[in-house]
């Protein structure tokens, strides 16, 4: 069990020392998002900008358009929402080649309630041209993708979490950008989760079987682009699809997945995640509950759709 | 005018004794930027603003608007206090179910009037009602507390801009410069000084004080509302964590809420021995 927002200051340090074109910015949250780890091995490069977060997104197009490559991270909240059209306008529009790395994503922020819980963050980002979207399952594949991410050129934007998460993959697993990842076959109908719901699935798929139901756990690590091949793949091969997300059904996984499955190969679907509301206090364990993330509502929504099916 | 005063006082440090055992309680939560705050809301609401607790949305009221949402829990227990809600609400902060959310939900609690906690927003809302009260012919004035790190999000230059452009002189800003924001020092972090030259420059008003001395703070809020053809932007000095030495001038109680070891001694300092 680790935070991805731990693996991710982890990767980052590494990676500093990798590549000197790497400089990361910060708008007054660096030991929460853990860029703080670079800041102290790498204090030269790198910029707390203050609490000024569309001044940091047109800074790190400067930055980039000049040939470093710069990771800027803040809350989802604050570095999606304020930083929009700043990073429409600077930074996907032209391609810069600019990362941006939220941490806090979802209702787990917790206490600090419904200003602070992002739920649209990966809508409105997905809605920009150019633009990636990937959230990682676990630690280890944060690292992964904070690594993949580096390496290619262009605009990115990785959605990390405040908590620990159970780890859904190897030490060492290796990230490709655009591909998912069936962790669990199955045939009756297939989970596609991303984030923290993907380890929920896996639980979900284990409780599942015992009852003679055969669920599959496509995991989605990058929301844009969605790995169609195996997207489609899962819907024609069970006929019956739940998508899982902490975020919104409005434009996140579930809104992905249906509008491909839509145009291509219309499928028995559920969308499980946030239904057109914003966050609230509570502890995090306690809102994934009160929202029904969790192995409890996969399971029921598997009941469901499989006895749809006939 | 002396006891008027030493009342002030006394509900403030009173006002911290609840902040102290809410966010005790609460486990999460702002200590520092609500005991920084303090004197001023607690001036603002037992001495300046017309209120009603009886009838929170009371049309003759004036406006406050806490734009450093994080110092929710100094907002509460004053609500609390002046009897908005039972103080035992206060117990519930941050809990699920709970109206007293982690930064201010004007959809819950009564007596709040906008939704606050991402920084840089309350100045622009708090213009917006002095613009829109003015335009009924009200005499209602609206007071916004700040953070000093929270002058680094440019929208508050654009609203500083356009109260002073609308003259909004029935609008008072109340910056909390405790110089200490997430990261470290202010003036380390990004630096935003001279705070009271950059609000002079923008066309306000200015009055600078020591913003845990309550006669001072009266009676800058009484110079505030004599001030005609432009805001008013009081720079207040303070203390992160005033009143409990264990939180004094740390960055790091920022976040951080009072453990079962600090809190009899938080309690100490405040003059309580229960
Ligand atoms: C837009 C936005 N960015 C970041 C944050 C996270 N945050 C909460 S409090 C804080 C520091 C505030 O410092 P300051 O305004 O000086 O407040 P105070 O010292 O009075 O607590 C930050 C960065 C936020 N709430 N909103
Ligand atoms: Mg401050």
């Amino acid at each position: 069990m680790i935070a991805t927002r731990d693996a991710y200051g982890e990767a980052l340090a590494e990676l500093g020392g990798e590549n000197d074109k790497i400089v990361v910015l910060d708008a007054d949250l660096s030991g929460s998002t853990k860029t703080g780890v670079f800041a102290k091995k790498f204090p030269n490069r790198f910029f707390n900008m203050g609490i000024a977060e569309a001044n940091m997104v047109g800074t790190a197009a400067g930055l980039a358009a000049v040939g470093k490559v710069p990771f800027l991270s803040t809350f989802a909240i604050f570095a999606a929402g304020r930083g929009w059209e700043q990073i429409r306008q600077s930074v996907a529009y032209p391609k810069a080649n600019v990362k941006i790395v939220a941490t806090h994503g979802g209702v787990t922020v917790g206490e600090d309630g419904g200003s602070h819980q992002s739920v649209e963050d990966v809508a409105i980002m997905r809605a920009i041209p150019n633009m990636t979207v990937i959230v990682p399952a676990d630690g280890e594949e944060t690292k992964g993708a904070i690594r993949a991410v580096a390496a290619y050129k262009g605009p990115v934007y990785v959605r990390l979490g405040r908590n620990k998460v159970p780890s859904v993959f190897p030490a060492g697993h290796k990230f490709e950008i655009g591909k998912g990842v069936v962790v669990v076959p199955g045939t009756d109908l297939t989970f596609i989760t991303t984030g923290l719901m993907t380890a929920a699935a896996v639980t979900a798929a284990e409780k599942l079987k015992a009852e003679g139901i055969s669920a599959r756990v496509l995991h989605i690590g990058t929301i844009k682009p969605l790995d169609k091949e195996l997207v489609l793949q899962a819907a024609e091969e069970t006929g019956a699809i739940v998508t899982a997300e902490e975020h919104s059904v409005v434009g996140g996984l579930g809104g992905a997945v249906a509008e491909y499955l839509a145009e291509t190969c219309p499928t028995l679907m559920k969308r499980v995640g946030v239904y057109d509301r914003f966050g609230t206090s509570g502890k995090s364990d306690e809102l994934l509950k009160y929202f029904g993330l969790n192995a409890e509502t996969l399971i029921e929504e598997a009941r469901e759709i499989v006895s749809r099916k006939k | 005018m002396k006891e008027k005063i030493a009342d002030l006082e006394e509900k403030a440090r009173r006002l911290r004794v609840a902040i102290v055992k809410t966010l005790h309680k609460s486990q999460s939560g702002h200590t520092g930027g609500s005991l920084s705050a303090i004197d001023m809301v607690c001036a603002l609401y037992f001495h300046k603003m017309r209120h009603n607790p009886v009838d929170p949305a009371w049309e003759g009221r004036d406006r406050f608007v806490l734009s450093k949402g994080h110092a929710a829990p100094a907002l509460y227990v004053t609500l609390a206090e002046c009897g908005y809600f039972p103080a035992e609400d206060l117990m519930m902060l941050r809990r699920l179910g709970s109206h007293l959310q982690g930064h201010p939900d004007s959809k819950g609690t009564p007596g709040v009037d906008v939704c606050t906690g991402s920084l840089g927003q309350g100045l622009s809302m708090a213009n917006g009602m002095a613009l829109g009260l003015k335009l009924d012919g009200k005499e209602n004035r609206v007071y916004a507390v700040l953070g000093d790190g929270e002058l680094q999000e440019g929208q508050i230059w654009e609203a500083a801009m356009a109260a002073a452009h609308y003259k909004s002189d029935n609008l008072c800003a109340l910056i909390d410069s405790n110089g200490l924001q997430i990261d470290g020092d202010v003036a380390k972090v990004m630096n935003v000084s001279s705070i009271a030259d950059k609000f002079k420059a923008f066309g306000w008003n200015v009055i600078e004080i020591d913003g845990h001395d309550m006669a001072q703070i009266v009676a800058a809020l009484d110079e505030a509302e004599a001030h005609k053809g432009a805001p008013t932007a009081i720079v207040a000095k303070t203390v992160k964590g005033k009143g409990v030495h264990l939180f004094e001038n740390k960055a790091s109680y920022h976040g951080v809420t009072p453990n079962d070891d600090e809190l009899p001694e938080a309690l100490r300092c405040l003059g309580c021995c229960d």
